[in-house]
């Protein structure tokens, strides 16, 4: 417990203001802007608008540059700005089938209707530091063109899920649209065992590091899944939403997101069926690894339903649901911080009587009984 | 839903998702002495955004994102109402005017002809020089087979 404190206020200002010098940095070099980190950190917006629960990247970008590049603080940064906005509307769900891809690959099959789209991604980089970038970065001429020898396939096809191939040939457990209003954490706290929604947006939400290192935990062992990319993509869906004075709906734009669908195991049904399984990941931007981890975690807390022992951490749905959201987690870490004074004299006082009870012969020889 | 309705969807759509510096400087002469009387001023909140499990099944909640919402009445008396992604209350101020105006016979199919569907294929151009980009970026994997035997 902590009490309440006075004073300290010029100290407070005056750290502050030292705060905001340090981000400045070295006054001989330009000043960051908001637009450039928006623009040329587009990874790092994406990781704050997920988790920080707010598709907008100027705040992002914002929040970014405020926090000195503390993606952690910036969440949270854009997090308390949410809780200034009043919530209009529940969009339509996005349908990511017909989503402008900008990336599209799977892991489980090679050739396949659309074809494998990589995109920009680092996958098959060297990992090797690009001294270029140090020096003057490309030429606007060496971004402009990018074409291959190949040029002949650029028209666009139709990219079918690979999952639904599955579910056509009934190899696959299929989704059914149970056509509820999903559960929303943001309302309503969620208890457990939770529905599959609330679940869901809890990791969406979730912090990257923390879903990642049990989405990891599963291949290593401790709640095996058995996992195949089945399908990933990046690309723009087409937010819409059907206001009530208008009786139609209408779309307000587009936004990226990436989505991970995961071919689990297969594993035999309460019908007697024997079919692969499925975990779900969806962020905004690009955010791969995220939603790669998502679904991973998303497959292993349906242990229930397919008569799984939940023996591994990444099967515990109120752990992981409950330590996942990292301003929760910072907010209670962080608070060690502040002053807890009166908390710790009471347990010096405590320990100092009874090392004191200890040196009497009385309280000695209680302690040898 | 009536063909007027499936219209005015499009180009509410086209307005929302086309570039705001683009659609406000495209879209001022079509307001130049027109007036509008603000119903209700834009104002800035959020939708939540729902996904689908595995894409296409049951609803869930994704997060928020910021959306800008406004309605106005022109002097003919037609309703405009603009609901946009983003803060931008400029273009949400102005796509509400234009909403108004496209819905009054006497400006929709010059407007819709000379404002609409340059935007429509400034959007579509934008989205096929994307498009041209990625595919620059398809791949075609070979397996080895693997010289064990």
């Amino acid at each position: 417990m902590y009490v309440a404190v006075k004073g300290g206020e010029s100290a407070i200002q005056n750290a502050h203001k030292l705060l905001d010098k340090t981000r400045r940095g070295d006054l001989t070099f330009p000043e960051l802007s908001v637009a450039q980190v928006q623009k040329q950190l587009p990874l790092a917006v994406s990781r704050v608008m997920t988790e920080g629960s707010v598709y907008d990247p100027e705040l992002a970008a914002l929040a970014i540059k405020q926090s000195a590049g503390d993606l952690v603080e910036a969440i949270f940064l854009l997090r308390a700005y949410r809780t200034t906005l009043s919530r209009f509307y529940s969009s339509e769900p996005i349908d990511t089938t017909t989503m402008q891809v900008a990336r599209r690959i799977s892991a489980t099959f090679k050739d396949l209707p659309g074809g494998q789209l990589l995109g920009p991604t680092f996958d098959y980089t060297h990992r090797l530091l690009d001294f270029t970038l140090l020096a003057d970065g490309r030429t606007p001429e060496e971004l402009a063109n990018i074409t291959s020898q190949d040029n002949s396939e650029s028209e666009s096809e139709s990219i079918p899920r690979v999952l639904e191939m599955l579910e056509k040939e009934a190899l696959m457990v299929a989704e059914e649209d149970e056509q509820k209003t999903p559960a929303d954490i943001t309302q309503d706290p969620p208890s457990y065992p939770c529905n599959r929604s609330a679940r869901l947006q809890a990791l969406a939400r979730g912090d990257e590091g923390f879903l990642l290192a049990l989405g990891y935990s599963t291949q290593r062992g401790y709640g095996r899944n058995h996992p195949f990319a089945g399908e990933i993509r990046t690309g723009d869906v087409t937010v819409s939403l059907l206001p009530e004075e208008l009786g139609f709906s209408i779309d307000i734009g587009t936004i990226e997101v990436t989505e991970c669908e995961m071919i689990n195991g297969f594993s035999k049904l309460e019908d007697g069926d024997i079919k692969f399984t499925r975990g779900y990941g969806l962020a905004f931007g690009m955010n791969e690894r995220k939603t790669l981890s998502m679904a991973l975690i998303d497959r292993a807390l349906q242990a229930e339903k397919y008569g799984e022992e939940r023996v591994s951490p990444a099967q515990q749905e109120e752990f992981i649901l409950s330590h996942c959201d990292n301003v929760e987690a910072a907010g209670f870490v962080s608070h060690l911080k502040l002053p807890h004074y009166v908390d710790f004299q009471s347990e010096l006082e405590l320990l100092r009587r009874l090392r004191a009870e200890r040196t009497t012969p009385d309280a000695a020889s209680g302690d040898q009984s | 839903m009536t063909q007027d309705q499936t219209l005015r969807q499009h180009w509410i759509s086209v307005m929302a998702k086309s570039n705001a510096e683009l659609f406000l400087d495209l879209s001022s002469e079509y307001i130049a002495g027109q007036d509008f009387e603000t119903i209700r001023a834009p104002e800035v909140g959020l939708t939540q955004v729902r996904g689908r499990m595995g894409g296409t099944g049951s609803q869930f909640n994704v997060g928020d994102m910021t959306i800008t919402r406004c309605v106005v009445q022109s002097t003919k008396g037609h309703y405009g109402y603009s609901y946009i992604k983003g803060r931008n209350k400029d273009h949400a101020y102005r796509a509400a005017q234009l909403d108004a105006l496209l819905q009054d016979d006497e400006h929709q199919s010059a407007t819709l002809a000379s404002l609409i569907q340059p935007l429509e294929a400034t959007l579509a151009e934008n989205a096929a020089a994307k498009a041209n980009e990625v595919a620059q970026t398809k791949v075609d994997f070979f397996t080895l087979v693997r010289g064990e035997d």
